[in-house]
């Protein structure tokens, strides 16, 4: 539980961060390092450079952009579970944030970090797929957005390119949004062993649009269309809800670990994606 | 007891300030000048030999020092705190590997980032072999651990434990005869009681300064027993004990897992010799699933067999327990301890087998409870099944099966002697604080709408603080390095010149506020302000000799040490009192920080004036010694039996199998109690181990040894958001085998909580036709019993 031997630098600017980042052969961002660092000091992850960004003036803000809200790099999940803006406009996301981890976890931990970090089973991943959210990746090539669809790509593997910061997430406003998970310590505690986010659009209980994601259940986290088109177009009828959670995990690799079969798991994801479905139509 | 003291009342905590405010003194944060860390290459494999150890790239990394094998240590022979029973463990591997985490080398380096990169750079040659893992293959002895040796290593025999010494009469046909009844009703269960992973907030670590001029050594080690590791080290090196000064300064948890000597206690003593400088080791948190002991790890059936009145006529226990490839401290003693109370709180005909057996994985030891728990979870669950059976109130059964207060002292099956109980009354104590039957007609309520609300209670009783000291030998050999000492208490109490007053004690604290209860038991005899008492600990020097803390056996045995020398000053004191105030000693008395003499309460001398007296022998009575000091060593004639009911009320959610603990309340009886608040605090931390055990904590091995949970993502701990708040009460039924009436309660939540879970969770979905979930009773387990019963 030492970490190898590492180059420290914290930069003064952005530029300079993507500047280091670029000239680095095996650099890794550091901001809350509630993943990275673990990883280090088990020796499983190696960078030769450390980039710190976690003192970069400007990017610890939620923003309301009129048909958006951002969200910089170092907003801490704290923040984000209980910023008025999040709860009403991506609440979701602000759900997510109030059940991961611990108090300690998430007054430390940030919301892009764990974003970036794309685990398989974290909370974030599921909420901001569910909520069409676009990921602004900085590079000293240019700023470029990623749709959340196209950001996690495989197991601890985002779209994100070697010289890339993730420095925010947009968020469009509209619809309404929940997450749901069991955790492995039962209830919302501990990572999901299944947890699925919902959003849908729509007035007086019909659904006019809809996303349907949902995380710790397969190799990354994945928006599930066919749940999602089981309930497009209709009332939320029970019915609905019924058909979309027996497709919530259509078309993907279930994965069986110490908390579940995959025959368990196939059976948490449609009944996550029921109850956070009944608790946004509620 | 006095009444209008501070014994028995609601005491802050001293020692709180320091450690809550991150100023408590921990093995890590004591530096040496010129100090050297190690970091240990340890075994991919559970089962191998080792053909070769190319330590050339390590040694050629600057500043690596020395690099260590067995070849350089086997003249120091094995470590020699361990029962002589089984394998003993290696300081370094010796050939060969039997467990993965298993040390092969240790190397010593500037620091301790270059340890371990040094340690990665140590090059081990594999031959691997088969590991036997499993419980039931390792019983079965078709593939052995330890070649041409049985796993077997005893089997303890309920009536046949101290053959030889005793006689006890064979329960066993009594059983049968009763099973083949036709008005009997005959329950069985085979229970998984899992192994579980000790996690102390801080891991272990070790310090050493090897004085080469002196020929001694000073040893820092967080450790519940530094003077047995004094001893050790003494033997392993050729020294006497009195040259090993072992400290263990604040300890950051123990739970059993720092009542073993390591080998990397002797191996830093042995670094810091061959170096001339000191050595560390700080066991990182990965390191503590294969370099510390584990608990736990048994699988066994239990039967109950009775009437339809509930009158119990039979109980059977057969159970393999797993004691990891070596054998340490305890080891096979750990099962027997359970064995002390298989039969709990009820005079039932019992017979039990328990096999002790060894495994490709980390030894197993003491871990809270240590054995007991075990037994009552194996005992527990099934008069709960029993009562299911039959039909009755799982309450009713308990009491119809009882040791009634007036057969006390009682002699159990086993041939022990059981000191005071109270158990009927502790468990309606119980059941009328929180309304019973209104829960039971709560629970009938909210299944009649379809939700799965579960009760489960739980009897349980403890031994603890032991003595008697014929029972330390039990047959095995401790001799030499300090655990034999008999299970003795000792304390030295000791009036300053200044009047302050230093308790110096065998026995120190790793969580448990022993600080602040000895100040109490000599505030209150001396009347000396809590404030200027201060209690000295931890020394294998300057402390009296001492077992240790372990076995809640604190408060019963060094505390009646304390009290008994509290005493002691008190009458000297008296005596020079009197003779400062010209008064007869039987008619001074002690208040308010000095004595008076009665009836003239403006006579008065302060402890101050009595103490100086005591250090100018020239102004005290003719003949009388200096110094106002006494050290007693007390052993103890019996061990105490500490007994509880605990109940709990859960929630399962019948679409996922999530367990949600509603509340959870325990009756338990330790005796008088000296401070509320922190003996609340011990139980509120071992109910905590036991759901966790419950509902949370595995350690689980692959086929091929590998331990799958070795971080604390795969192994969840509790967190306070996991439980609930826990509503305790006691009763109080003292012992009689200490003048304090005290006994002990470090364990007792742990032991009573385990099956109290699984009985409540067993309760909510036992109409769907669910007998058993083996803990823990994660969802999964719990989802797919009901689906089980279901189809």
């Amino acid at each position: 539980m030492y970490p190898a031997n590492f180059e420290y630098v914290v930069p003064s600017s952005l530029h300079e961060a993507l500047t280091v980042l670029s000239e680095s052969e095996n650099a890794k961002v550091l901001s809350g390092g509630m993943s990275l660092i673990p990883l280090m000091k088990m020796r499983l992850v190696r960078p030769t450079t450390v980039v710190d960004i976690s003192r970069l003036p400007g990017l610890d803000t939620i923003t309301d952009e009129g048909d958006h809200i951002a969200i910089g790099a170092l907003v801490k999940h704290a923040e984000t579970g209980s910023n008025a803006l999040i709860r009403e406009y991506a609440t979701a996301l602000a759900q997510a944030a109030g059940v991961t981890a611990d108090i300690q976890v998430r007054n430390q931990g940030t919301t892009c970090g764990s974003i970036a970090h794309a685990d398989l089973a974290a909370d974030q991943p599921a909420a901001v797929l569910a909520l069409g959210a676009v990921m602004v990746a900085d590079s000293v090539r240019g700023q470029r957005q990623i749709p959340a669809a196209d950001f996690f790509v495989d197991t601890l593997t985002s779209a994100l390119a070697d010289d890339e910061i993730l420095v925010g997430i947009d968020i469009p406003k509209g619809g309404r949004s929940a997450y749901a998970k069991l955790g492995r310590r039962g209830g919302d505690s501990d990572y999901p062993i299944a947890g699925a986010a919902v959003w849908i659009q729509g007035t007086d209980g019909s659904v006019a649009d809809a996303r349907i994601a949902v995380t710790g259940v397969s190799s990354k986290p994945y928006l599930a269309s066919a749940a999602a088109e089981a309930v497009i177009g209709g009332n939320g009828s029970s019915d609905a809800i019924a058909t979309a959670a027996s497709h919530a995990t259509d078309d993907v690799v279930v994965l069986e670990d110490l908390y579940g079969s995959v025959e368990y798991r196939e059976h948490l994801a449609g009944v996550y994606v029921k109850r956070a479905l009944e608790d946004v139509l509620a | 007891m006095s009444t209008t003291s501070v014994m028995g009342g609601i005491v802050r905590r001293k020692e709180d300030p320091s450690l809550i405010q991150g100023k408590g003194v921990y093995v890590d944060d004591i530096r040496r000048h010129g100090e050297l860390a190690s970091a240990f290459v340890r075994s991919p494999f559970a089962a191998a030999t080792i053909t070769s150890v190319d330590a050339s790239a390590a040694l050629a990394l600057p500043g690596v020092h020395a690099v260590y094998t067995i070849d350089d240590v086997r003249h120091l022979g094995l470590n020699p705190a361990q029962v002589a029973v089984g394998t003993l463990r290696p300081l370094l591997a010796d050939g060969t590997v039997h467990h993965v985490g298993q040390a092969v080398a240790m190397v010593v380096a500037d620091d301790r980032y270059i340890a371990q990169d040094a340690a990665d750079l140590v090059y081990v040659d594999y031959e691997p072999g088969d590991a036997v893992v499993d419980l039931k293959d390792a019983y079965a002895d078709t593939v052995q651990v330890h070649d041409g040796v049985s796993n077997t290593l005893l089997t303890w025999n309920g009536h046949a434990w101290w053959e030889g010494v005793i006689d006890l009469p064979d329960p066993s046909p009594g059983i049968q005869e009763a099973k083949e009844r036709d008005d009997t009703v005959v329950v069985s269960l085979e229970m998984v009681n899992q192994r579980l992973i000790p996690t102390a907030i801080e891991p272990r670590a070790v310090l050493a300064d090897w004085k080469s001029g002196y020929d001694s050594v000073e040893l820092w080690s967080s450790s519940q027993i530094p003077h047995a590791v004094a001893g050790a080290v003494g033997l392993a090196f050729g020294i006497g004990s009195n040259k090993v000064r072992v400290v263990a300064p604040e300890v950051g948890g123990g739970f059993g897992l720092k009542l073993n000597v390591y080998p990397d206690e002797i191996l830093v003593c042995f670094a810091s010799k061959v170096l001339g400088r000191p050595v560390r080791w700080t066991e990182t948190r990965r390191e503590a699933g294969f370099a510390s002991i584990q608990g736990r790890g048994w699988i066994g059936t239990s039967t109950i067999t009775g009437t339809r009145e509930g009158k119990i006529l039979g109980y059977e226990l057969d159970a393999i327990c797993d004691m990891g490839a070596y054998t340490h401290n305890f080891t096979v003693a750990i099962p027997l301890l359970g064995l002390f109370v298989a039969s709990g709180q009820y005079d039932i005909p019992t017979s039990y087998a328990l096999h002790c057996v060894v495994t490709n994985t980390p030894t197993t030891d003491a871990y809270r409870g240590a054995g007991r728990p075990e037994a009552a979870y194996y005992l527990e669950r099934i008069v709960d099944a029993f009562a299911r059976e039959i039909g009755m109130d799982p309450a009713d059964v308990r009491k119809a099966n009882y040791w009634k207060p007036d057969q006390f002292p009682v002699t159990t099956p086993i041939g022990l002697t059981m000191d005071t109980g109270n158990y009927e009354v502790n468990l309606d104590a119980l059941l009328e604080r929180v309304g019973y039957e209104d829960l039971k007609a709560k629970r009938d309520a909210a299944r009649a709408e379809g939700r799965l609300l579960g009760l489960g209670l739980s009897s349980y009783v403890e031994v603890c603080g032991f003595g008697p000291s014929a029972l330390a030998g039990l047959g095995f050999s401790w001799a030499g390095y300090g655990l034999p000492a008999a299970f003795n208490g000792s304390g030295v109490v000791r009036v300053q010149p200044d009047g302050t007053c230093t308790v110096t004690i065998g026995t120190g604290p790793s969580g448990q506020g022993h600080e602040t209860t000895w100040a109490q038991i000599v505030s209150d005899g001396l009347g000396i302000p809590m404030d200027n008492i201060e209690v000295h600990h931890g020394d294998s020097i300057d402390s009296p000799m001492g077992i240790g803390t372990f076995g809640s056996r604190s408060i019963a045995v060094d505390g009646t040490a304390s009290f008994e020398a509290t005493n002691r000053v008190k009458e000297k004191a008296a005596i020079i009192a009197g003779h400062l105030l010209e008064a007869a000693p039987e008619d001074v008395q002690f208040a308010d920080g000095g004595a008076s003499v009665a009836g003239s309460p403006d006579r008065t001398v302060s402890w101050a004036q009595i103490a100086e007296s005591a250090y100018q022998p020239h102004t005290l009575p003719e003949g009388m010694e200096g110094g106002l000091e006494s050290s007693v060593v007390f052993s103890p004639p019996n061990a105490t039996w500490p007994f509880g009911s605990h109940l709990a009320l859960v929630e399962v959610d019948p679409e996922t199998g999530d367990v949600d603990l509603l509340d959870y309340w325990a009756t338990d009886d330790c005796g008088n109690v000296i401070n509320p608040m922190i003996v609340d605090g011990q139980v509120h931390g071992g109910i905590a181990q036991g759901i966790a055990q419950a509902l949370f904590e595995e350690a689980i091995y692959d086929d091929m040894g590998n331990l799958l949970t070795a971080s604390l993502v795969d192994y969840p701990l509790p967190a306070a958001e996991n439980l609930p708040m826990f509503s305790l009460d006691r009763t109080v039924t003292p012992t009689d085998v200490n003048p304090l009436g005290v006994k002990g309660i470090g364990e007792a939540g742990t032991i009573g909580s385990a099956q109290t879970i699984v009985n409540a969770v067993v309760d909510a979905v036992s109409h769907l036709g669910v007998k058993h979930i083996d803990m823990p009773l994660r969802p999964k387990r719990v989802w797919q019993a009901i689906e089980d019963a279901r189809n």
